[in-house]
């Protein structure tokens, strides 16, 4: 498949004037070696940038935080661009350059598993384009016409066997027009992408000079600790900053705004140490004051039988398919409110004057943080920018729910205009004050006929809506299409994957008082676990063998089936397990990519320990297969620790879970080996950050059930009697 | 002011005496390859080592070292990344956002020290750093791949 894009001169403005204008701005201070000859050096287009030594930066508009997204963006212009790989380095445009530039890089935001699959043709015809340019510079050099011309590993030919390197003609190149049109590589044809190459930022993760944002530091800088109101709706009802004044290092002590209070020292300890003896009164307001898990627990509830549910699937009649039922199997799920604890609590540095605003923070949606800087100081765009610091851990938590740490930052900074003050959030208050994973329930009537095949299903969501709580104005009429992730029929992000004659799936929205966020899969987490399982339930009711009872629903799923296929031979299904131990297995689809997991587990007593996962994952096209194998591993270790071990609870309004101690995650102990399959099937572009992590809960569980007889409807796993390890 | 030998090097530093070494090390020596994850001893972000032994750093308070302690940090395990478990590190992608690398390397540095030929029950009983990325099958790997180039 060739594929081919026409380019308008505005997406790739070359004119010297713009792009020295562009990068003129907002330049952060103490630019390294590297930005300062950036500026100096031809640009061919917003994506690459060409030296006179032959270096090449390509320009990354989204932003790296774990995942790999870096290194895989820089593939795919290296390849199209045929550059030598051990010449290509990488820069981060900002926020502000991308407005002044009418946003030439589109979005920033990095989340939804979108780095690569919405980016790709933009970066892609980046390179190609910039290689043609490169070519027809070269060919002019030496009188021919372009297509004698060659570019291989950074290197031009021309016909007589003359080369020059890209360095050498970068210059000439950028004053070129752009080509109207490029063709891009088919993938079958990739050198560079495609290939397990090793990440480009490795090296300063090994030696402690990687600066993340929470190690930003700047002449004159302060330190600033906060606490925020504990509970929804509270505000400040009084601060004693006579108290902790004289404390050491301590230079102001002020209430930042209705719902939080700041110490700015010398240094964060000291402010943290004297924000922890401050004296604070909070205005609770009574109704969420004493909202707690049996509220929680009635609300969810009544959800499950309500009138007023949206329908997200929608086939034929189940109340029909329930009367003519030879058995119908019922069951309640539920999931409870997760926190994204990034390893790195939020924080963010910054530096208010009269007329400028500038934040330096880890964000995984820097425009948003842009916004919100000019939106607080109440300076215009322009006068604003967000410097963006790598990330210890985004997962849904930085930019993507919230940029609070940013508000709060620009808030403290304006009261201390000319001081860059940097806030760090403890890990309490980070955890106190979190985008939580949203806790919902669910309940399952299906309908079994004589031959064990299923005829209806209703599958009723109760529970919490992302869009209501963050974004209402994405809500459609009153409904939260997000809340159906993997549900709904015929979606290219997240297809159900299974043909039931009769189906409802509908969603009764139920909002307790606790802010809601996009965690790492999201929605998928839970309909994932609830439906897999129950699947399962349904093929133990039929006595049928639960691979081939969802093998029988998929013929007209292929890529589905494939996947949950891929895994079924790689635990060695047929076989069946060892003595002791079981098998269980589950496939979802979400973010345009199919999976599929199976486990095999022994229980001993109450303690549940996963001996193998194999996982397999269809996104269509794999760029760098390792750092896909990496981001499978790192889903196991997140679902695995939502279901196993963590959960957020509520007392009096207030998050009882302030750290580790309380919100204990997966460590060695306990993390099995992932066995990853790449099935990639090409035509389509799905993600890869998030999608293995919905299959891991259900895997292990429906193995406990094969195992023992206890079906895990309620998580963590210890509300059943069991622990992993 | 106290005195503290980091990485070979003696530093006055104008502190509290009951501040966490994390903190010393981060805001008064500007070496903020220790890194702050919990503060409560769960995570291990904040691994040192003192005296030669892996140390969560934010549990451990300027006036609590004795004098003479050698303090090593990330910044000191090596001049230039040649440590086996750096090297294992970089030719294997261990870290993923690397935020708990600094507190993993330590900790692994020292666990190979003691266990020159490690099996994967003697690692997963001995590093107990957390991450959030779960780059734990790798770091068991680097550990393994360390103890090749040992
Ligand atoms: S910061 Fe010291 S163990 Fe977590
Ligand atoms: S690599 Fe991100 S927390 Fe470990």
């Amino acid at each position: 498949m060739t594929e081919r894009f026409n380019l308008s001169r505005r997406g790739f403005l070359i004119s010297a004037a713009a792009s020295t204008g562009g990068l003129a701005i907002g330049f952060p201070l103490g630019a390294s070696a590297q930005q300062l000859n950036e500026l100096a050096s031809p640009e061919l287009n917003a994506w690459v940038v060409v030296q006179p030594d032959d270096t090449v930066i390509v320009r990354v508009a989204k932003i790296e935080m774990g995942q790999g997204t870096l290194t895989g963006l820089v593939q795919l212009v290296a390849e199209e661009l045929d550059a030598d790989w051990d010449k290509v380095t990488w820069s981060y445009p900002t926020p502000g350059e991308n407005v002044a530039r009418e946003r030439v890089w589109g979005s920033f935001g990095t989340f939804g598993s979108q780095g690569i699959r919405t980016s790709q043709e933009m970066v892609r015809t980046g390179g190609a384009a910039a290689k043609a340019m490169l070519i027809q510079a070269a060919a002019n050099r030496w009188g021919v016409d372009a297509s004698e011309v060659t570019a291989s590993k950074g290197v031009l030919t021309g016909p007589g066997g003359d080369t020059l390197t890209y360095g050498a003609v970068a210059e000439e190149a950028a004053g070129l027009e752009v080509p109207a049109e490029v063709t891009l590589k088919d993938p079958s044809e990739w050198t560079i992408a495609g290939q397990s190459l090793l990440r480009l930022d490795t090296a300063d993760k090994t030696d402690g000079s990687r600066i993340f944002s929470i190690d930003y530091t700047m002449d004159g800088m302060l330190n600033a600790a906060i606490k925020i109101a504990p509970v929804q709706g509270a505000t400040v009802a009084g601060i004693d900053a006579a108290a902790v004044e004289g404390m050491p290092g301590v230079q102001r002590v002020l209430q930042v705004d209705e719902t939080t209070v700041a110490v700015v020292a010398d240094t964060w300890w000291r402010a943290r140490t004297a924000i922890e003896a401050l004296p604070i009164e909070w205005n609770i307001p009574e109704d969420v004051g004493s909202f707690g898990m049996e509220d929680l627990e009635a609300m969810l509830t009544e959800g499950l039988t309500a009138d007023d549910a949206f329908v997200g699937n929608e086939a034929g009649d189940v109340e029909a398919a329930f009367a003519d039922a030879a058995q119908v199997v019922e069951a309640d799920y539920s999931y409870p409110w997760q926190h994204h604890v990034t390893m790195e609590p939020m924080n963010a540095t910054a530096l208010v004057t009269d007329d400028s605003c500038t934040v330096w923070t880890s964000t995984q949606n820097a425009e948003s943080d842009l916004a919100a800087a000019s939106e607080t100081s109440g300076l215009e765009i322009p006068q604003c920018e967000i410097h963006r610091m790598n990330l210890g851990g985004g997962f849904g938590r930085r930019g993507a729910s919230s940029t609070d740490y940013t508000t709060i930052a620009v808030k403290i900074a304006m009261e201390m205009k000319g001081t860059p003050v940097k806030v760090i959030w403890s890990r309490e208050e980070d955890m106190l004050h979190g985008t939580y994973h949203p806790a919902t329930k669910a309940r399952f009537r299906g309908a079994l006929d004589e031959d064990g095949n299923l005829t209806g299903m209703h599958m009723r969501i109760s529970g919490q809506s992302i869009f209501a709580g963050l974004m209402p104005f994405a809500l459609e009429d009153g409904m939260d299409p997000l809340q159906f992730q993997g549900l709904q029929a015929e979606s290219t992000e997240g297809a159900f994957g299974y043909d039931v004659p009769n189906l409802l799936i509908d969603h009764a929205m139920r909002n307790p008082p606790l802010r809601p966020g996009f965690w790492r899969g999201v929605n998928n987490n839970q309909n994932s676990f609830y439906l897999e399982s129950f699947v399962d339930e349904l093929a133990h009711a039929a006595g049928r063998d639960p691979l081939e009872f969802r093998r029988g629903m998929m013929a007209n799923h292929p890529k589905h089936l494939a996947v949950l296929n891929a895994v079924a031979e790689g635990i060695g299904w047929e076989a069946g397990a060892p003595e002791g131990r079981a098998y269980g297995i589950c496939q979802h689809m979400g973010y345009g990519s199919y999976v599929a997991a199976a486990a095999e587990v022994s229980v001993d007593g109450d303690r549940v320990t996963i001996h193998r996962i194999v996982a397999a994952t269809d996104p269509g096209h794999v760029v760098n297969p390792q750092q896909v194998e990496a981001q499978i591993e790192g889903s196991f270790a997140m679902g695995l620790s939502a279901s196993m071990m963590s959960q957020i609870t509520m007392e009096n309004g207030r998050v009882q879970e302030e750290n580790f101690d309380t919100y204990p995650i997966i460590s060695m102990w306990e993390m099995p080996e992932v066995e990853k399959i790449l099935v990639p099937s090409g035509g389509f572009w799905g993600g890869v950050g998030e999608p293995t992590i919905f299959v891991a809960t259900p895997a292990v569980l429906n193995a406990v059930f094969a195992l023992t007889g206890t079906r895990v409807r309620e998580l963590p796993i210890y509300k059943s009697g069991l622990s992993l390890g | 002011m106290a005195t503290i030998i980091v990485n070979g090097t003696a530093h006055e530093v104008d502190a509290e005496e009951d501040t966490p070494l994390l903190w010393v090390l981060r805001e008064q020596l500007g070496l903020t390859g220790t890194k702050y994850g919990c503060g409560i001893a769960a995570c291990g972000a904040c691994t040192i080592h003192v005296a030669g032994q892996p140390v969560r750093s934010c549990q451990m308070q300027l006036r609590d070292l004795i004098e003479g302690d050698e303090i090593t940090t990330i910044e000191g395990l090596s001049e230039d990344r040649s440590h086996p478990i750096q090297q294992a590190w970089i030719e294997l992608d261990v870290p993923q956002c690397g935020y708990c690398q600094s507190g993993q390397i330590m900790a692994a540095a020292a666990f190979l020290r003691d266990f020159p030929e490690p099996t994967d029950e003697d690692i997963k009983a001995s590093m107990t750093n957390l991450c959030r990325c779960g780059t734990y099958n790798r770091i068991k790997a680097g550990i393994k791949r360390a103890a090749e180039l040992s």
